[in-house]
């Protein structure tokens, strides 16, 4: 038995990528749930928001390499980010001026909604696929450890590596500072307060004399940042390719959902939720389980339940468990 | 009559492509129409008819081809012998764990009933894994270049039509049980999901149909075209026509795809018609449009919803088989959500959600125009770019992203209509 071998092997195959994962589904989560608790219906076009985002950040950081700006040891693509935000806030605002608003005045049934947003999905999709092309980009500089597996093994005299990498390192950081800042504006600011009583009860906030305008365009203002944040997050951290980002879709959703739809803690713990279950159950446990189990016990097999490319049918298993037991989500849904 | 002169503008757009371009791609867009329609058809009977909300067309499709491949192709004997039985063993064992966690969760009370339902679940799942994973290791070892799966039935292909709608109407009961009566959004999310996981089966399981490495070569229910050609009698006919043997052949089989996709279109179609006129129908209707009142006035309107939801199912399976046998190949890695299921749901939308004859309509449209968006994208194309410089990036990435055209333009057709028209072309009645 070899219980500290065992834990940082568990650490850098099991709960660092998971915690990096978990960030970046939290984040998109989030705008999925607030556009479900504002707008009112569940955004198709979302993974594609992010994708479009991302695709700015990235062109943008292709021009800063060109010319030789670069961070130091940080990714160039930090510096993009706002660039990013810009494109994607300007698009969505466009697509809510002359796409969404029409829909809203109606007061359609959000299924209709939904379906509206199927159309913004192919028209997103297919911009991202001309403008950059189908591909799949990379776009991340910088130092790529923050420790490499092998200095950890010098370091501790430890037969596992951990290996840290530093896009995962600023996943966390980046994505505890805009969940932060984003639980600060929502309780403590005037705008916030009037987004949450928006989501709690339309009518009265009408009455109260909240312009309905103006929460939808913070709210897409937020949604459009936390989109790109989280796509060019996990850009940084794999790659960029418009057809994954479409497929991360079920499992941002199902972050979203298992948490409580509308509620954003519920997304993030949902986000983490997913995250865990995934790399969990598609990780190979034999080595881990090797150090841990005591001498004699030790599997033969490679111990995985699943498959990696079973990965989408985690999420889906855990959402239906959720549904089926707990159809308001781990917490309680629908409000802000 | 407005039923009647969109569908005749349709047909003249076929017969256009006929005269500008050739038969062959004429052909080969009324052919994969007649599917698109009959995948539009399922997907009405689902929405239109019943307002459920399924983006799960795509698996269904998918099972549809499956089943073409293991009625059809000729069963390996090596590979059966080889782990056949350990397979099917396997498999029965999933099914009676699942079943016996079921029994579990149902029958047992109390605070164990979690617990001792996971352990069923853990114990049944670990005995499944150590039967089915060296059999089908045996089995994927056998001949993998060209074999390494279980093969099919060696039945006529035609059987496999049926059996797809069967094999998808099974994975809609399953789906269904559990899905529906949950919020229409949480049934998308479902069924986006399911089908995800059916591709996922498809493209890893080399057993069953050889996963990513396809299996080519599918029997067909029509002539080959070499045979044709060396068949006298034909050429002589062919030439009567004006035609060489080769073009004639290549025409002839399409010809022939084309009368029998017809022949289930239109027996679909005839079916979908009664059952929207019957009583039935007027129930469907009734639950779609207040679910409270119907249930009041004593309906099961769960019950109703699983129904309507195999049935569509079923027929998007069936579209599905017919599409793989008009390939002669099963692709999974080629099946993608925007193509198959979203591309659907155009169609519905565009022909008129609700009436069966908008949603034949919207199949035969949005696939024209999903096949000819690209050449006239070509052309739009090469006009813009006419004026820069030859070997320009910029040029050859405006030539390049065309063929991403087509998305753009079915979200903008499909929010254009949703916009002027959202009853669609040929509106309920």
């Amino acid at each position: 038995m070899d219980l500290l071998n065992g834990f940082v092997a568990l650490a850098n195959f099991v709960l660092i990528p998971a915690i990096a994962y978990g960030s970046q589904l939290a984040l998109g989560a989030l705008g999925v749930t607030l556009i479900y608790g504002i707008l009112r219906f569940s955004n198709f076009a979302h993974g594609d928001t992010m994708a479009i985002g991302t695709m700015f950040a990235v062109l943008v950081t292709w021009g800063l390499q060109s010319v030789g700006v670069t961070l130091g040891p940080f990714p160039t693509a930090l510096l993009a980010i706002p660039f990013g935000i810009a494109g994607a806030t300007a698009l969505v605002l466009l697509t809510d001026k002359y796409v969404y608003k029409f829909y809203r005045a109606q007061k359609a049934k959000p299924v209709i909604l939904v379906i509206v947003s199927m159309g913004v999905m192919f028209i997103y999709n297919g911009l991202t696929r001309i403008i950059i092309g189908p591909d799949d980009y990379r776009f991340a500089d910088g130092e790529r450890f923050v420790i490499s597996a092998r200095t950890f093994r010098d370091m501790t005299g430890l037969e596992e590596g951990l290996a840290l990498r530093t896009t995962q390192v600023i996943t966390v950081v980046t994505a505890i500072a805009v969940v932060a800042a984003l639980f600060w504006f929502l309780n403590k600011t005037r705008t916030g307060k009037s987004m949450r009583a928006f989501s709690d009860n339309e009518d009265l906030a009408l009455l109260s004399g909240i312009n309905p305008e103006r929460v939808v365009l913070v709210t897409w203002l937020i949604v459009a940042s936390l989109a790109t944040v989280a796509g060019v997050l996990y850009g940084l951290d794999k790659s960029f390719k418009a057809f994954t980002y479409f497929q991360l879709l079920l499992p941002i959703f199902a972050a979203a959902i298992v948490g409580g739809l509308g509620n954003p803690l519920g997304a993030i713990a949902g986000g983490f939720v997913i995250a865990f279950s995934e790399v969990g159950v598609t990780y190979a446990w034999k080595k881990v389980l090797g150090y841990m189990m005591p001498a004699g016990l030790e599997p033969d097999g490679l111990m995985q339940i699943l498959s990696t490319e079973y990965k989408f049918a985690v999420s889906f298993v855990i959402l239906v468990i959720v549904l089926l037991f707990r159809p308001t989500g781990l917490f309680r849904g629908k409000a802000l | 009559m407005k039923t009647v002169l969109l569908f005749a503008a349709v047909a003249c757009l076929i017969l256009g492509t006929g005269f500008l371009q050739s038969w062959n791609s004429a052909l080969l867009i009324l052919n994969m129409g007649l599917i698109s329609a009959i995948m539009a058809l399922g997907v009405n009977l689902q929405w239109g008819l019943a307002g459920l909300f399924n983006v799960g067309v795509m698996g269904f499709v998918a099972l549809g081809g499956l089943a073409v491949v293991l009625v059809s192709m000729p069963p390996v004997s090596a590979a059966w012998a080889a782990g056949g039985g350990g397979i099917l063993l396997g498999l029965v064992l999933g099914a009676a764990t699942v079943a016996a966690a079921v029994l579990t969760w149902t029958r047992a009370a109390g605070r164990l009933r979690g617990w001792a339902t996971a352990a069923v679940l853990l114990v049944g799942l670990a005995i499944y894994r150590m039967v089915l994973d060296p059999a089908v290791e045996a089995v994927e070892a056998v001949d993998p270049a060209l074999a390494g799966y279980l093969g099919g039935l060696g039945l006529p292909v035609l059987l496999a039509w049926p059996v797809g709608g069967l094999l998808a109407a099974g994975a809609a009961w399953i789906i269904g049980k559990t899905a529906l009566g949950l919020r229409s959004d949480y049934l998308a999310i479902a069924t986006l999901g399911i089908a995800e996981i059916i591709i996922a089966i498809l493209k890893n399981e080399d057993w069953m149909a050889r996963g990513v490495k396809n299996v080519i070569g599918l029997p067909r229910p029509v002539p080959y075209e070499v045979d044709l050609q060396n068949d006298p009698a034909f050429v002589e006919r062919a030439s009567g026509f004006g035609l060489d043997a080769t073009t004639a052949s290549t025409l002839y089989v399409k010809l022939e795809y084309g009368v029998l996709f017809a022949i289930v279109l239109i027996v679909l179609l005839v079916l979908a018609q009664l059952a929207l006129k019957s009583p039935w129908g007027r129930m469907m209707r009734a639950i779609r449009d207040n679910e409270t009142a119907a249930r009041a006035m004593g309906k099961d309107v769960t019950a109703r919803h699983l129904q309507v939801f195999i049935l569509g199912s079923a027929i998007c399976g069936i579209a599905g088989a017919m599409m793989t046998t008009l390939d002669g190949q099963l692709t999974p890695g080629s099946y993608q959500p925007l193509r198959y299921t979203f591309l659907i749901w155009v169609m519905v939308i565009v022909g008129g959600s609700g009436n069966n004859l908008g949603a034949v309509l919207g199949g035969f449209l949005i696939w024209f125009l999903w096949v000819q968006v690209e050449p006239m994208g070509q052309i739009v194309m090469t006009a813009i770019t006419a004026g820069m410089a030859d070997g320009s990036a910029l040029k050859e990435h405006l030539l390049d992203s065309v063929q991403h055209m087509r998305l753009l333009t079915m979200g903008v057709i499909l929010l254009l209509v949703l916009r002027l028209n959202p009853r669609g072309l040929l509106p309920e009645k």
